[in-house]
């Protein structure tokens, strides 16, 4: 059916266009060429190896660089791709020099945290970014508990209520846990002392946590996870639990369940290691000042 | 204890990464850095020390991003679709060729 549009779209686009807009109609043409010889196995989403060695530059502002051979790696912007300190750049180094054959993109989510710090698509100032995080708080997972079955229940109260009491106590906070589907009701200085505390990390941080929170569906998870009291693998089956409940239950599904907990796991893990590393330098300029 | 577990942690990132560089991962990047980070970090007083903590605790969300990275290839490699296959493909299956046109058709190049 494709080629047979294209070809009334390639008559009607020659009755149509006057002779002075032939170059049209040949770009119509060529599209539907295009069309017309796509091979629907290459997804775009990969891309041939073409580097045999991947190594850091540090370049002006102290902003380090990475170099594929010789070319230097540029953001899908066309910005140059510079990193403001050293363990992120080898980290990314690392998964650029992991590929085989093949560049898969999709495991690669250091370079594209970096390449979204970079370019700033959605260009977004940090109060923006702020805001955008704590509106997860009003949904997040850790506050919804079910009435029933009682094992869900049970599980919920042991692993969650901890957690929240955690962070209730570390920032001073109220957030409570609800049982209706509105889900709590957050009051303002709860919101305001985290956005105070945002505040304080840098925009490269703040995207990072962004994802982490979209990610793992909640805030309370992802702040426990920057202050390092909980680990990746802990806060994932945290936000896993119904589903962690249903497979001990039910069983477990290897091409479902596993994939995409190893899935979460690599992105949680990589917008952890983002914030650590891009608000490293400033938990070491306070702990100088502190002495 | 803090010890055992920096042990465990050390050796699995190293694992990870001549899993993924081959024999010469001893000369790659991330090996030197994480030698210096380790090194750097082991001596201390008796107080709590929260550098220590810190480093350790990168290092393990990075041994789980490198590790989960990798079991989520092998899944994906394991079960994920290939795709569907092009016309050519399909057609020499049954043993046909595609008819080609001398001068290609009308709005081929």
């Amino acid at each position: 059916m494709l080629p047979g549009l294209c070809r009334f779209h390639g008559l009607v686009s020659r009755a149509l266009v006057p002779l002075a807009g032939r170059q049209v109609e040949l770009k119509l043409l060529g599209c539907s060429a295009n069309v017309q010889r796509a091979r629907y196995a290459t997804p775009a989403t990969e891309r041939k190896k073409f580097y045999r060695d991947v190594t850091i530059s540090q370049g002006e502002g102290g902003l380090y660089e990475i170099n594929l051979d010789r070319r230097k790696l540029k953001t899908p912007g066309g910005k140059l791709f510079t990193v403001p300190n050293e363990a992120l750049a080898i980290a990314v180094a690392t998964e650029w020099d992991a590929q085989k054959d093949t560049l898969k993109f999709y495991t690669m989510h250091l370079t594209t945290l970096c390449n979204t710090a970079l370019d700033n698509p959605t260009q977004r100032d940090k109060d923006q970014i702020i805001s955008a995080a704590l509106k997860f708080l009003e949904t997040d997972t850790v506050c919804y508990r079910v009435e029933e079955p009682p094992g869900l229940v049970e599980l919920q109260k042991n692993e969650w209520d901890p957690v929240l009491e955690w962070i209730e106590k570390r920032y001073n906070v109220v957030i409570g846990s609800s049982y209706s589907i509105m889900g709590p009701q957050i009051p303002e200085e709860t919101k305001d002392t985290f956005r105070q505390h945002l505040k304080s990390y840098n925009v490269w941080s703040l995207i990072g946590l962004e994802y982490v929170i979209s990610q793992l569906k909640s805030v309370v998870l992802s702040l426990g996870l920057i202050d390092r009291h909980l680990t990746v693998e802990q806060a994932v089956l945290l936000s896993r639990l119904e589903e962690e409940y249903q497979i001990q239950h039910w069983g477990n599904v290897e091409w479902a369940h596993d994939y995409d907990m190893y899935e979460l796991r690599a992105r949680t893990a990589a917008g952890t290691l983002f914030v650590y590393l891009s608000s490293e330098s400033a938990t070491v300029k306070k702990k100088i000042l502190q002495d | 204890m803090a010890g055992v577990r920096a042990l465990g942690v050390y050796r699995g990132v190293l694992k990870e990464l001549r899993n993924l560089q081959g024999s010469e991962y001893t000369q790659s990047m991330a090996y030197t850095h994480l030698r210096e980070q380790f090194r750097s970090n082991q001596v201390t007083g008796e107080r709590y020390c929260r550098a220590k903590k810190e480093a350790l605790h990168t290092c393990q969300v990075y041994l789980c991003l490198l590790e989960t990275t990798r079991l989520h290839m092998n899944l994906h490699q394991l079960y994920h679709g290939r795709g569907e296959r092009g016309p050519e493909e399909v057609a020499q299956l049954v043993g046909l060729q595609m008819p080609t046109q001398p001068g290609g058709k009308g709005w081929e190049e």
